[in-house]
């Protein structure tokens, strides 16, 4: 592997206060990488705790009562949970940057865009106003905008969602980050702006060698787009896997039943299987392996003992007792070592 | 949960033990999050304080509170009269215990009329809208542009003056408040997609108003209902200090501090007891009114 | 077979703006649709947001009364009724939503909330309509034991299935379906859409499914009509629509959906632009200002639709070549 690791997260935990001495853990012992020039997918259903990661190392938990409570995030060799706050700012935005599934939302509606865009770039820079919007309008074009003119003296109201998310992903690109986190980028968008934003990515990734962490819960567009994929259950990885073999035999019961679940376009079938039961709720989680009380393989083990996310090597991963005899030496001689 | 389940097509014991069904209590939730609101919590006990007072208060009180006793006319505090007597030796203590029940009680009936009123008129024209709407909005618009005590006066100086009048005439000015409160949380709950639901069922109207319109509303209702009491209170005691409510010589809390203001300088207990009642009793109510509000409204955290 | 709804030449506008502002424009939500759906099928309606898919649904259930045109249900023109006139058909129409949150009222307990439709509609005894309400909910995957409960206690998938409990109370012979999985997740949505299949079969019943999805309509249809900014730009039995797509909007479609499979085809035939805004619609084909075939003649006249055999129709004068 010659790219370099840009994004390294250790061991996350996250937990959120719900009462004065009870708290639920959404991210729970998080560990990946994402390289240089890659598109890692973080997929998983509502409530796995995907964005709460992204959360997490952006540390963006204002006003919430979330809290990051282990484990270490480094940007290039730098730990980002080390950072204050003032740190912080001057890395978002500039060294890793992130854009939401709501664009409507996310831009101020009561500012023009060239504000807000200018606003975000002397953030970072120092260059003057003139300077400022003509890479305003620089950034604009280069995210596929036809008239970035008419773009930047307009309010958010008056643009898109397709068209919103572009001006987002301009702002999130526009000092030229190392990693962008893109949490469900096109989940309120059309199929056919979905398609456009997607692809736009994929260009900004080819151009700039961003590492892009894709949160998404659709596996089309993780078919799509990612190199690697890492599935969250529960606020666990489940499975670890570049992105052809965990399609074709994707190896956790989850993944498993998750793929199963999704209706293809073309596939012609009538009926598809499901996973019985729904997610547990974070404050009362199973014991032993989280998903054994929907899975169809589960044995007495699986309710007692949660397994270890066994490293299956060839960058393969899986949270499953099934494959325990499957792993890789080499991690025990690491941890020995 | 069995190994053996299918997991194709979901049996009908999938659910049974769904961890994500909970017992959540809604009730239990509202008074966790109420008494977390210490001055609302005061408030309401003092409001349930003057309830009692109110019910049971004639028969604590230590004196007759129309008795005369002509050997203490305008006595100050003392250890025999708590708050002193008035001008004709009646002890201001008694009559204050025996006059929660006459001006809380004008109060509470004057603001119950007036809701249901406003309520109904304010449900009715959010939901049917068109000249209702108008009509109802319009009017209540010009009741709102004149000064509460003017229009009461107003009502008095027309239909006569008494205490019934006096509760009448703070009935008509509580209902434009409830019309418009009404009208707006009707709208509100008109657009939630279960009423639209509702219909889509083949509700009738009556039963799309009483089952989901007003359930929907009854939270801005209660809310209001505790703050026009405050200044039902208010009302009604102006009134009778102005001289148009109760006889003079009944212990309603206006009619002691009417009658009291020809002493001041002479006798300040006459007046600073009645008006520091008042005072507590609406305060107390706006209090809890606004800590009721807080607690009901989702956004307030 | 004669079909059991027949929507005939329906349009539906709305004022743009609101209040004082509202001028003359108007938002074409719905423009001169037609289509005919027969019992026992599940037809379905699939565009992207604005398109007037769930106008269509609104309409057909008379929460909406068309500008013109009528709608035909069993026989009867409904278009035209009062409200009071259609209650007694509302027993045959039921609809399922979308938000199956916002759908169920907070403040009733999962039984009221399941049986209010045999309140309206039929007159049963309470313990009888608690009977029935106990047997749907075994029906649709909950217990009886949930029939106390209030619909913030479940989850997503669950408060569908309550909702969908509730429409088959009164046995009702159309169902119209307005996105009734998109708020779930994957792994649930298809529990949900297998519940409704096997239901469809154990009732007979007629689904009128709307959706953005075109891989989850692909697997619950029969038919299904694409629409773009309130025009139906193809109707196709699926394997017709799915393997010979005439319209190339419908193209566009198929080819934007991101396939959950990495060796996939992955050759998108991108559409540039936006959605145009339905207030002002150009004349002609309303998918000239994104298409890449467009030519003049697009522009002159509205398009016929055009009937290819096989119960495909499009509107398309490009598709010959």
């Amino acid at each position: 592997m010659t790219e370099q690791v840009l994004l390294d997260v250790r061991d996350l935990r996250t937990e959120f206060k719900t009462g004065r001495k009870q708290s639920v853990t959404a991210v729970n012992g998080v560990s990946f990488q994402v390289r240089s020039g890659e598109i890692v997918g973080l997929v998983g259903e509502s409530g796995c705790g995907k964005s709460v990661t992204s959360l997490s190392i952006m540390q963006l938990f204002r006003n919430t009562n979330g809290k990051v409570t282990g484990g270490e995030v480094f940007l290039k060799g730098k730990n980002l949970l080390t950072c204050s706050e003032k740190e912080m700012r001057a890395i978002r935005g500039k060294e890793i940057s992130m854009i939401f599934q709501e664009p409507m939302s996310s831009l101020n509606p009561s500012m023009r865009i060239d504000a807000q865009l200018i606003e975000a770039i002397r953030l970072h820079t120092d260059l003057d106003k003139k300077a400022a919007r003509a890479h305003a309008l620089d950034m604009l074009g280069r995210v596929g905008i036809a008239n970035p003119e008419m773009v930047l003296r307009s309010f958010p109201h008056q643009l898109s969602g397709g068209m919103s998310q572009r001006v987002m992903i301009a702002m999130a690109m526009c000092c030229d980050p190392t990693v962008l986190i893109a949490d469900e980028p096109t989940t309120a968008l059309d199929v056919t702006i979905q398609a456009q934003i997607l692809q736009l990515m994929r260009k900004i990734r080819a151009e700039n060698d961003t590492g892009i962490l894709l949160i998404t819960h659709d596996l089309g567009v993780v078919a799509e787009m990612c190199s690697r994929v890492i599935v969250m259950y529960a606020g666990r990885i489940v499975e670890e896997a570049p992105v052809e073999e965990l399609f074709a035999c994707p190896k956790h019961p989850y993944t498993q039943g998750l793929i199963a679940s999704v209706p293809k376009l073309g596939s012609g079938v009538t009926s598809l299987p499901s996973i019985p039961g729904s997610v547990p709720d974070l404050s009362m989680m199973p014991e032993g392996c989280k998903f054994a009380p929907r899975c169809s393989k589960a044995c007495d083990r699986c309710h007692k003992e949660e397994p270890a996310l066994f490293d299956l090597g060839g960058d393969r991963k899986s949270r499953c007792w099934l494959h325990e005899s499957e792993q890789v030496k080499s991690t025990k001689k690491e941890a020995a070592v | 949960m069995s190994e053996t389940k299918q997991p194709v097509n979901p049996t009908p014991s999938e659910f049974m033990d769904d961890p994500v069904l909970q017992n959540r209590s809604r009730t239990r939730e509202f008074f966790k999050k109420f008494f977390q609101r210490k001055t609302a919590v005061v408030a309401g006990c003092f409001i349930l304080f003057l309830v009692i007072i109110a019910i049971i208060g004639p028969s604590i009180a230590p004196y007759d509170p129309a008795a005369y006793d002509y050997s203490a006319i305008r006595s100050g505090p003392t250890a025999q009269h708590l708050m002193g007597t008035d001008e004709f030796g009646r002890d201001v203590f008694s009559r204050l215990l025996a006059g929660a029940r006459l001006s809380l009680g004008s109060a509470l009936a004057a603001v119950i009329v007036g809701a249901a009123l406003g309520t109904i008129l304010g449900i009715l024209a959010g939901y049917y809208g068109g000249i209702l709407e108008a009509l109802v909005m319009r009017s209540s618009d010009v009741l709102f542009a004149m000064p509460d005590i003017l229009l009461c006066i107003a009502i008095v100086a027309i239909i006569g003056p008494g205490l019934i009048n006096v509760i009448i005439a703070v009935t008509v000015f509580t209902i434009p408040s409830f019309a418009r409160i009404m009208r707006s949380a009707t709208l509100s709950v008109k657009g939630s997609l279960y009423v639209e639901v509702a219909r889509s069922l083949g509700c009738p109207d009556s039963r799309i108003l009483i089952k989901h319109i007003f359930p929907g509303t009854v939270q801005s209702m209660i809310v209001n209902f505790t703050m026009r009491i405050g200044s039902a209170i208010l009302a009604a005691s102006s009134l009778s200090f102005l001289g148009f409510g109760a006889d003079v010589s009944a212990p309603e809390w206006g009619a002691m501090l009417s009658s009291g203001r020809n002493y001041i300088g002479v006798a300040d207990h006459l007046i600073l007891f009645p008006g520091l009642i008042i005072f507590l009793t609406v305060l107390a109510f706006n209090l809890f009114g606004d800590g009721l509000r807080d607690t009901l409204d989702p956004k307030v955290k | 077979m004669t079909p059991l709804l027949s929507v005939k030449n329906v349009t539906k506008t709305f004022p743009a703006g609101k209040g004082m502002k509202a001028s003359k424009a108007r938002v074409h939500a719905v423009n001169n649709i037609s289509f005919d759906i027969y019992p026992g099928e599940t037809f379905s309606v699939v565009g992207e947001s604005g398109c007037g898919k769930s106008t269509t649904g609104r309409l057909v259930d008379h929460l909406l009364v068309p500008d013109s045109g009528e709608i035909w249900f069993n026989g009867q023109d409904i278009s035209k009724l009062s409200e009071k006139e259609m209650r007694p058909l509302r027993k045959d129409i039921q609809m399922i939503f979308q938000d199956p949150n916002g759908s169920l009222n907070p403040r009733m307990r999962v039984e009221d909330l399941v049986a209010e439709p045999l309140l309206v509609h039929t007159n049963l005894s309470a313990g009888e309509r608690l009977k029935v309400v106990h047997e749907l909910l075994q029906i649709v995957g909950l217990g009886a034991k949930h029939a106390r409960r209030y619909p913030h206690e479940f989850s997503g998938g669950q408060r569908q299935r309550i909702g969908i409990a509730r429409a088959l109370t009164v046995r009702p012979k159309l169902i119209i379906a307005d996105e009734p999985v998109s708020a779930l997740d994957v792994s649930i949505q298809a529990q949900v859409l297998n519940l409704m299949q096997k239901l469809q079969q154990d009732y007979d019943l007629t689904y009128l499914f709307i959706s953005h999805d075109l891989s989850v309509v692909e697997m619950i249809s029969d038919r299904i009509a694409v629409m773009y900014l309130g025009s139906i730009v193809e109707l196709a039995p699926k394997k017709e629509l799915y393997g010979n797509p005439k319209h190339p909007y419908t193209k566009a479609l198929l080819s934007a959906v991101p396939i959950p499979d990495p060796t996939a085809n992955r050759e998108h035939e991108l559409l540039q632009g936006d959605i145009p805004s339905t207030i002002n619609l150009p004349v002609g084909c309303p998918f000239q200002t994104r298409c890449p075939r467009c030519t003049e003649a697009c522009k002159q006249k509205p398009i016929e639709p055009r009937d290819l055999g096989n119960g495909h129709i499009v509107s398309c004068i490009h598709i010959d070549d």
